[in-house]
């Protein structure tokens, strides 16, 4: 039986990772993921988790490292934030078209300039087209949850593929919260050992990372994309394989009441705790408000999304990053070219908020539904706006 | 009579006959680079992992769907053969210790060329160097970015003239001194820098079996003489490699521990520098008066070299 207990998130994920028979770790610290690299190197530095633990000189080289153990079929894994998170970025595409199942941490936070600490998602944005799988929690016990499933995600046989999963900086990894720690004999019957197709070993001599010019990329291209939306069957199957052993259920997308409602917010990562708060607050009101959590980043849960929001009146996207010059929010771009098809389909608005760790209380989320309620002429429909910025 | 003199004799039986870098590659004529390369797959054997730099090298190597290497390689980029290789070391070692993979020691060497080593790769390589790893770095000197087209890099010898710092009408090229790699390794406090270059086939071949046979990283800068960038016919790649060594340009010698030692294979009197400035298109525009001054460095710099040799010899504490 796992065991209740609470304790810092940053630190219950690095527990968390201890759990799963990782060979390697390779870690660079930055604020706010460095208490999942301090605390990950005490259970090495205590012979609680066996494994290499290599203290490289930067993120790129962090990304490297795990890159070239997990080409020798080693268990790697790494955690990073923000300006590391950028540092790392010429590696990503290479660790997913090498087909490598590393395990990445993102403590989100704002990318400078200015230099910022605090939360949002302009981190893992510039990475949205990396091949990797990327996976969103809102809470502690999400960020042990989906630490421990990502390893069996990344590594099975139809997926092959890199997954990072998006912790919020600071309003996740650094608060305290209650949670239910899974045991390691839980852990090992549901984590098998890591099989790798190849592995970087004199006993099978193999070339990895080779040159290939126009008449082989676009082939290579069109296999990462098709093992990427491929691998979202198996995020199901895992969740559901993890539900019925833990009884914590996940889906790609979750939802709060959206059944009958008529506007839906739809959040993604730790902001959606405090939504569901302003939706039983509006529905007190007897506003038919509703709530949508996109877990499930990369692939895009295309599918999922259309089932959910195509009955309601009004959308409401929040987005904690911005494409500058752009259409608005990036997960507000990707909502609308999912729903562009549909005869059947919602107005669409979008709130850029909560960025570099700005504060977005219960009232703001109110505040929005109401604007969005208040916008009877549709005005500012398919347009973003800044939430609560100074002008 | 030295030992290279007598390769013919020699070779059969101090050189693994078995090719793990195949024929069959896409290297350019006379490339003492694929030469160098090629011996060191030889000197290490097939208990060896490679991580190579993005350079020519890997792409000569490399073009998918076919591989000249016979030993296990990875390329992932431009600036981290050195941080991969580590990561390769560490994964090694875990599985081993595990009892995941065979029972048997296994050498990681992480290869780039002078950019990827002494520029972009800088980084990473001192990390790398500096965590101890159990592995091999080996930075393949041609003395700019040939793979892009001759660009000058921190290897850039003086004088020189490359398509990023050409000699011109106000311009004698390369404005500055060739960055001293080895000694910045030796500053590292590493078992093992030794200076190599295919020239001297058996030289290197020692070097490099005694950097296999050291538990801990080892950096080996090996001097590849490039014919298509320093403008020379091919067939001269290896007299050109064995001039720059006569004439004290790129002199051979190792460090152990701190201690140094010039290889056997040094000349008791250099030869002058514009024997092996003459037959390079690179150098041909420089006048008496540069070369007298790059000589006179040239001069200096090795009798630094003898100095530490001297006084850091092994058996001195």
């Amino acid at each position: 039986m796992g065991k209740r207990m609470g304790m810092e998130v940053a630190m219950a994920v690095a527990e968390a990772v201890g759990l799963c028979n990782i060979d390697m770790a390779a870690v660079y610290p930055i604020t706010p993921q460095s208490h999942i690299a301090e605390h990950l190197s005490d259970l090495v530095a205590n012979g609680e988790v066996d494994a290499e633990f290599v203290t490289v000189e930067s993120e790129h080289s962090a990304m490297s490292a795990v890159i070239g153990a997990s080409g020798t079929g080693a268990r790697s894994y790494t955690a990073t934030s923000s300006q590391g998170l950028m540092y790392m970025h010429e590696l990503l595409p290479i660790a997913s078209a090498m087909r490598l199942p590393i395990t990445m941490a993102i403590a989100n936070r704002a990318v400078s300039g200015p230099l910022n600490i605090l939360n949002d998602h302009s981190d893992i944005m510039p990475q949205r087209d990396s091949g990797w799988i990327s996976i969103f929690v809102e809470n502690g016990q999400e960020a042990i949850d989906m630490s421990i499933i990502a390893f069996k995600i990344a590594e099975h046989q139809d997926v092959m593929l890199p997954v990072n999963i998006n912790i919020d900086g600071f309003q996740l990894t650094h608060m305290v919260e209650p949670f239910e720690m899974p045991s390691q004999e839980e852990v090992n019957k549901f984590l098998p050992p890591f099989v790798p197709h190849a592995t970087l070993h004199p006993a099978k001599p193999v070339t990895m990372g080779a040159f290939a010019m126009s008449d082989y990329f676009p082939e290579i291209m069109k296999a990462k994309d098709e093992a990427l939306k491929n691998s979202k069957k198996v995020v199901v199957d895992v969740f559901n394989e993890w539900g019925k052993m833990f009884g914590r259920n996940y889906k790609l997308v979750e939802t709060y009441k959206t059944d009958d409602a008529e506007v839906i917010m739809l959040t993604m990562g730790s902001m959606g705790e405090t939504a569901q708060m302003a939706i039983d607050q509006l529905r007190a009101k007897g506003i038919k408000a509703g709530l949508v959590k996109l877990r499930l980043w990369r692939p895009f849960p295309f599918e999922e999304i259309k089932a959910v929001i195509k009955n309601a009146k009004k959308l409401i996207v929040t987005d904690r990053a911005i494409s500058f010059g752009g259409p608005g929010g990036p997960v507000f771009s990707e909502i609308k070219s999912a729903m562009y098809a549909e005869t059947q389909r919602p107005l669409i608005y979008n709130y850029i908020y909560g960025l570099g760790g700005r504060d977005v209380p219960v009232g703001d989320f109110i505040g929005m539904f109401e604007r969005v309620i208040a916008d009877t002429a549709n005005q500012l429909a398919d347009t973003y706006e800044f939430w609560g910025v100074r002008e | 009579m030295s030992i290279v003199e007598n390769f013919d004799l020699f070779a059969p039986r101090l050189i693994n006959k078995k090719e793990l870098l195949s024929p069959g590659h896409r290297a350019c004529s006379g490339c003492a680079e694929v030469l160098a390369v090629r011996l060191m797959a030889k000197a290490l054997g097939e208990n060896t992992v490679i991580a190579s730099a993005t350079g020519c090298m890997e792409i000569i190597s490399s073009m998918f769907p076919t591989t000249a290497w016979r030993v296990p390689w990875v390329h992932v980029a431009f600036e981290n053969a050195a941080s991969v290789a580590s990561g390769i070391e560490a994964g090694i070692k875990a599985l081993r210790k595990k009892g995941k993979i065979d029972d048997r020691y296994v050498k990681v060497v992480g290869m780039g060329g002078d950019g990827a080593t002494m520029d972009i790769g800088f980084q990473a390589l001192s990390g790398a160097m500096e965590r101890g790893h159990d592995m091999i770095y080996v930075c393949f000197d041609n003395e700019a970015y040939m793979n892009t087209g001759i660009q000058r890099s921190s290897a850039t010898p003086m004088g020189a003239s490359t398509t990023t710092a050409p000699a011109g009408k106000v311009s004698i090229g390369q404005k500055t001194w060739k960055k001293n790699m080895p000694e910045i390794l030796v500053a590292h406090g590493i078992p093992y820098v030794a200076t190599v270059c295919p020239s001297y086939p058996l030289d290197f071949i020692r070097k490099m079996e005694k950097a296999k046979s050291i538990k801990g990283p080892s950096y080996i800068h090996c001097f590849s003489v490039c014919p298509t960038g320093w403008r020379c016919p091919s067939h001269q790649a290896v007299s050109m490699g064995r001039l720059a060594v006569e004439t004290g340009v790129f002199p051979l010698y190792e460090v152990e521990d701190g201690h140094y030692r010039l290889s056997p294979d040094m000349p008791k009197k250099l030869k002058p520098i514009k024997d092996y400035f003459k037959g390079q298109g690179r150098f041909r525009h420089l006048g008496p008066e540069e070369i007298d001054k790059i000589q006179e460095k040239v001069t200096t710099e090795f009798n630094k070299l003898k100095e530490k040799a001297k006084f850091l010899k092994t058996g001195n504490v």
